[in-house]
This record gives C-alpha cells, sequence and structure tokens, in this order.
C-alpha cells in the first residue's frame, strides 16, 4: 500500500463530518511479519500443534477493526508475510517497506526484530513486536520505533513475585533449566525476588537430559529423579524456568516436600490463558475459537492487541496515515481495551504496553497483577517491570 | 389536637406505604434474584433462575420482570404476583442489556456474542428481525418517545443511534473505549454513554449526534485505571446524574447544567448498576464484589444502608 499521507486525512474528516455521504472507504494497511516457526515434536498428547499461532490472532483482530471501521468508513488490510528463516524476512521487510507499507505487526525473535527495527529503510516505520517477552528489547536494545504488546519478562516476575508475597510463600526454591530464554527468565526472577524481598532459598540448575518421552514406567525415574533433586531444601514454593517445555510438567507431586508449582508451569503468569473469561474475554476466546478452530494462544493475544492497536489509533486518530498511526499510539490519548477490565496504554520511556498479568493454570485462573496494596505514584500497572526511574532504554 | 394526633398517625401510615416497592437484583454468580422489600430494606425472597442473570427491567404494567439470562441464552419473563419464571422469550446469543419500548411491546436485546440487537415481539413472544452493531454489543437506550434506540459496542466503542421504525442505523458515534450503558435523559435531548475502560462518560446530542461534553473522574487517592464507569442514573428533573464508577468503590454526582462532579459517594466494591426507588427520593446501587446493595438518600446525597444480597450482584429494578 502506497503512503498517503496529508490527503487521507483531509477526506476522512470530511467523510467523519457526513456519515450519510457514501464514498470509498480510507484504506489502513498493516503488514504483517513473521518468522514460521520450527516445528517442535508435542511433549504429549494433549496438546495437538498450533498451526498458525500470531497470524490468526491478528485476522480475528483485523475483523474486530472492519467492524468499527463500517461505520467511519475505514477499511483495513493485512498483509501477511510469514517467511522461513531469517533472510527471507530480511527481504520481506525490505520488500514491504519498499511498497509503502509503515505499521508493521512482527512476529521475530529479538535478533530478527532489531535487525528489521534497524533498516534504514524502516527509518519513519512503526512496529508492533507482537510476541517477544525479552527484556532486552525494552533496555538496552530498545528502539523508538518499536512498540511491545506482551508484558516483558520482568513483568511477568513481577507478576509472580507479588502474589507470592501477598500469600507469604516467601522462600523460593528456583529451578532453571538449560536454554538460553531459561536464564532470561531465571533472571527476571532473581531481579523480581530481590525486588519484592522473597529470599531464593535455592538456585538449582536442572541438568537431567529430557531423554524420551514415551517409556514404560518413565515416571518411575522422573518421580525419582525430582525427589533426589528437592531433598534437603526448605521453601515455600518452587519456581521453575522452562521455556521449551521440557520438564516443567514433571515436577509437581514429585518433589520431596508437598510444594506448589509456579512460573513456567503450574501456575504462571502470563498475559493470556485458556481458562480466562474475565471483562468479556469470553467474547474474544469464543471469535477466536470461531474463526482459528482451536483455542487463543497468548502470541495469538498479542498480534491480537497489535491490530487492535492500530484500529484504535486510526479510528480515534481519525486518520489512515501512518504517521498519524504512529503519533497516535505513543501519546497519552492513546488506550487499548483488551479484556484486562483498565486501560491498557503504552510507556513513554520503553515501549512496552502496560497491562495487568494473569496469573493461571491449564483449569483455572488463580489471580491477576499488581495485587492490591501495590502502589504507585502514577499507575499501579507500573508496579510490575521497569518503571521509568530505572530504564536502561534510551530512545 | 386530636385531629393533629390522628394526622400524625396517618402520616406515620402513610410514609411506609410512600416505599411500597420491591427492589429486584440480579446475582450474576448465584444464578438468582434477591427480592428486597423497599420499606424495610429486608431480603423476603431469593429466587432461581436462569445461568447467568445480568440485565433486568420491569414489564410497564408493573406485573413482571424481564431477566437476560446470558449463558442459557434467553430472556426469561418472572411473574411478580407469583414470583416465578412463567415464559421464556428468545433472545440471541449471551444476552446481556435490554430496553422495553415505551409502549411495553417490543424489547430490545444486546446479545453481548453475536454483534446483533434482538427485536423481540413481547406478546408473541419471538424475534421479529436483528439489527447488526458493531462488536460486543451492550448498553441499550431508548428515547422517551420510542422512535430512537441507541446500543453501545464494547469493542467498537461506538453508540449506534437506530430508528425503531426502519430499524436503520442513523448515526454512529465513537465514544470512549468499552462503552456500557446509554441513557437518555428525560427530555429526550441528551445520551449519556458511559465508558468503563476510558474511564468517561460521554455526552451526546441526541439531535445532532455529536459528543456535547466528556466527563472525566478525577478521585484523588484512587488510581486512574480504576475508574471505570458503569450505570448511570439521571434524576427526574434532570439535574443530577448519578454514574457508578465500578472499582473505584464510588458513585459520581454529576451536575447536568456543568458537567462538573458534585460530590463522591463512597459504596460498596465493584459498583455496577443503578436505579432509583419509584419516588426517586432514594438511589440502590449493587456492588459486584463485595456482594451487597448500597442505599442512597438522593436529597442528602448520603450512603445510608447496605444490604446482603447474592454473590455478584449486578442488575437492581425497582417495581410496585
Amino acid at each position: 500500500m502506497p503512503a498517503r499521507p496529508g490527503p487521507i486525512a483531509l477526506l476522512l474528516t470530511l467523510l467523519m463530518a457526513s456519515p450519510a455521504m457514501a464514498a470509498e472507504p480510507v484504506a489502513v494497511g498493516i503488514g504483517y511479519l513473521a518468522l514460521a516457526p520450527k516445528r517442535v515434536t508435542p511433549q504429549t498428547l494433549l496438546d495437538p500443534p498450533v498451526a498458525e499461532e500470531g497470524v490468526q490472532g491478528a485476522r480475528v483482530a483485523l475483523a474486530d477493526n472492519q467492524t468499527t471501521g463500517r461505520f467511519l468508513n475505514q477499511s483495513f488490510a493485512l498483509h501477511e508475510s510469514v517467511q522461513p528463516d531469517a533472510d527471507a524476512v530480511l527481504a520481506a521487510a525490505r520488500a514491504m517497506l519498499a511498497g509503502g507499507e509503515r505499521v508493521i505487526v512482527t512476529d521475530l525473535p529479538a535478533p530478527l526484530l532489531l535487525q528489521v527495527a534497524d533498516l534504514p529503510e524502516a527509518r519513519d516505520a512503526i512496529l508492533l513486536d507482537a510476541t517477544s517477552e525479552d527484556d532486552r528489547l525494552r533496555g538496552a536494545d530498545c528502539r523508538a520505533r518499536v512498540l511491545h504488546l506482551l508484558p516483558s519478562r520482568a513483568m511477568l516476575a513481577d507478576a509472580l513475585m507479588q502474589f507470592l508475597a501477598v500469600k507469604r510463600w516467601r522462600s523460593v526454591l528456583l529451578v532453571q533449566g538449560p536454554g538460553d530464554a531459561d536464564r532470561a527468565y531465571a533472571d527476571a526472577l532473581r531481579r523480581s525476588a530481590r525486588k519484592f524481598q522473597l529470599r531464593i532459598a535455592a538456585d538449582k540448575p536442572w541438568t537431567f537430559e529430557p531423554g524420551a518421552q514415551r517409556t514404560d514406567t518413565g515416571h518411575v525415574s522422573i518421580g525419582a529423579e525430582v525427589a533426589r533433586f528437592t531433598q534437603g531444601l526448605s521453601y515455600d514454593v518452587l519456581v521453575v524456568a522452562d521455556t521449551a517445555n521440557e520438564f516443567g510438567d514433571d515436577l509437581a507431586y514429585r518433589t520431596t516436600d508437598p510444594r506448589p508449582i509456579a512460573g513456567t508451569h503450574g501456575l504462571v503468569p502470563t498475559a493470556w490463558a485458556r481458562p480466562f473469561e474475565q471483562w468479556g474475554a469470553t467474547q474474544l476466546q469464543a471469535r477466536f475459537q470461531k474463526l482459528a478452530g482451536r483455542p487463543m494462544t497468548t502470541h495469538d493475544f498479542g498480534a491480537w492487541m497489535a491490530v487492535r492497536a492500530v484500529g484504535e489509533a486510526a479510528s480515534r486518530g481519525a486518520s489512515a496515515d501512518p504517521a498519524a498511526i504512529g503519533a497516535y499510539l505513543r501519546s497519552p490519548k492513546f488506550e487499548l481495551a483488551a479484556f484486562k477490565g483498565s486501560r491498557l496504554t503504552f510507556r513513554p520511556w520503553d515501549g512496552q504496553l502496560r497491562q495487568p498479568v494473569l496469573l493461571a493454570d491449564t483449569r483455572s485462573l488463580v489471580s491477576v497483577s499488581p495485587q492490591p496494596g501495590y502502589l504507585h505514584q502514577l499507575s499501579e500497572l507500573d508496579t510490575l517491570g521497569i518503571d521509568q526511574p530505572e530504564t536502561t532504554c534510551k530512545l | 389536637m386530636q385531629t393533629l394526633k390522628l394526622a400524625f398517625l396517618a402520616l406515620l401510615l402513610a410514609a411506609p406505604a410512600a416505599r411500597a416497592e420491591r427492589l429486584l437484583v440480579s446475582n450474576e454468580k448465584d444464578n438468582t434474584i434477591t427480592v428486597i422489600d423497599g420499606a424495610t430494606l429486608a431480603v423476603t425472597a431469593t429466587i432461581k433462575v436462569g445461568e447467568r442473570p445480568r440485565g433486568i427491567v420491569a414489564s410497564h404494567d408493573g406485573r413482571s420482570v424481564y431477566i437476560c439470562t446470558s449463558d442459557s441464552d434467553h430472556v426469561e419473563v418472572l411473574d411478580l404476583a407469583t414470583l416465578a419464571v412463567t415464559r421464556i422469550l428468545p433472545s440471541g446469543p449471551d444476552p446481556e442489556l435490554m430496553t422495553l419500548s415505551p409502549d411495553g411491546t417490543t424489547l430490545y436485546v444486546a446479545n453481548e456474542n453475536d454483534n446483533m440487537v434482538s427485536v423481540v415481539d413481547v406478546k408473541a413472544g419471538r424475534v421479529v428481525t436483528e439489527i447488526p452493531v458493531g462488536v460486543e454489543p451492550e448498553g441499550m437506550g431508548i428515547s422517551p418517545d420510542g422512535r430512537v434506540l441507541v446500543n453501545t459496542s464494547e469493542t467498537t466503542s461506538m453508540a449506534h443511534f437506530i430508528d425503531t421504525a426502519t430499524q436503520q442505523p442513523i448515526a454512529n458515534v465513537l465514544v470512549g473505549s468499552r462503552p456500557r450503558v446509554a441513557r437518555f435523559t428525560a427530555d429526550g435531548k441528551q445520551v449519556w454513554v458511559s465508558a468503563e475502560v476510558g474511564g468517561t462518560v460521554s455526552v451526546v446530542d441526541a439531535g445532532s449526534h455529536t459528543v456535547v461534553h466528556t466527563i472525566d473522574f478525577a478521585i484523588p487517592g484512587v488510581p486512574r485505571e480504576s475508574v471505570q464507569p458503569v450505570g448511570i442514573a439521571v434524576t427526574p428533573d434532570a439535574k443530577t446524574a448519578f454514574v457508578a464508577l465500578g472499582p473505584a468503590n464510588r458513585i459520581a454526582v454529576v451536575d447536568t447544567g456543568t458537567y462538573e462532579v458534585r460530590k463522591y459517594l463512597l459504596v460498596g466494591q465493584r459498583v455496577w448498576n443503578l436505579a432509583f426507588s419509584l419516588d426517586a427520593k432514594r438511589l440502590y446501587a449493587t456492588n459486584g464484589v463485595s456482594n451487597d446493595l448500597s442505599v442512597i438518600d438522593v436529597d442528602a446525597l448520603r450512603v445510608t444502608k447496605s444490604v446482603p444480597v447474592g454473590r455478584l450482584p449486578w442488575g437492581v429494578v425497582v417495581v410496585p
């Protein structure tokens, strides 16, 4: 879609002034750039592989935008580009930008997102990072043209630690998996434990090989491993960092002492959860299920929020001009209703969307953070994650 | 002296008679309706209804109330003489709020799950037509002359003005995020629309379909995110509007002339919907989290009582 700034805004103002006038709707183009995930063998028969994760959320949001747009004479188009490898993503990004796309939703890992953001052609574009949780993208590696929809790891960790503090489960056994993402998740938990004055009673790496998932009497060896791993330790709650989903499900009930599990498994801090139905979320769960034929995941929700944020900025700002949309997204006037009971806004210091964080297990919503009693001079949502005085992001 | 005494006695007797009214509260979590005596404010009955009762309105003959039982996907008619559900009216999926035409024959129901407003012929008990609106229809208001229907849609953030004769939209007005309740003023000149997530009330001119004023609520010591306006009630003299502010646990008292907030009344937790007593001297408010009903003296602007009801009280209606 070519960038057509001034005249469109003018035309739109005219159209809004006389809604009865039937004219060609003003088009808002949204790019969707993703790296196709590598196929992973599911760990369990319980979870079938998720098809088209992320982009399905964007499609539901597109339909929501269109409904609003219908009444405002705006129409939205989603230009999807899901690429198999990093080189193809960069080529697709260049092609999108050359074609005039300036508002792009991304589902990319951190290094690739930075490469796209640093393309010279992307100078006046706005990227909506729909799926990453990396703190470094909100810190030292932040970029002015990137906004982040999902909560950062720091926000997730703070949401959990606030809950543990309220429950007075103040002593934590931290178990970290072998991956880089596990380390980043565990680091966020360590920082958060210091912030909310919880004690990490023991900090242990998980070093057992996951091995074959299906073996006869395999439960005996995993039961023995976890019991040995947790023996002789005194703690209130086991917090696990297993982002690759290799062993987290195998901890509950196997610990030596009876202790609850939280973190990437058990009680999980997250932006979206299957049992979540509050604040009208039932409607989004139902709309998504109907369109995608499967339940909504967190990445789907991130993409939904990204496309809805663009829709909100276009209809509120009454402009299809990408520059105006970008400016509106960052302005204090912007707010997103995303089924969390309160308005979501972007933090000006790092482009992170402020939001409550759910605490849920696979079958029930347990709590929502920030927990009552954690106060903040400006917004209680800023008790989650990196606040302005401590940010390392320089925009 | 004797006559004076008698007159006084008569007054005493008349006072409760003036409150010969009943309050019905829908309890979203309990699947029940709590019946409260207006004179004593005592709970007199608890009635089992369908799943997740939310919107509740009285029929104009005062004989029954209509209840949106959202998870049962229909509207139930509760007979006020027997306090039993006697009829089921159809709706779309997940009916949430509704409004009755001034002649009492047509019920307009917002179906949260299918982007449609159902037009229900009450007597025939059937859906006459469906009007397409925005995503997640919610609030329903009707002009005093019954000619204009206003529906709000939560994700679309609009108030849709609909001509009830043609069932065609007249105008679509962008309001605050996640609009909930739409109320016409008694003179039909304005529509007040609350926005739960936006934290505002938009005052829309019913003639020009433009937002003439946006009311903001800044309460010292209460975070902005907690201010979530939902229920609106305007006094019959049209001078004062009450706005329930959800988890801010307060009701704002707004001067309709200046749009200034005169006072915040501290009520129960997550105050949701509002209704006046028949003489409009009292205001009743449902508190969803603290499971009670607050009673407000409208002249004194004071909260006088809290009545425990069922779990997650949602809507309230007052009947003779």
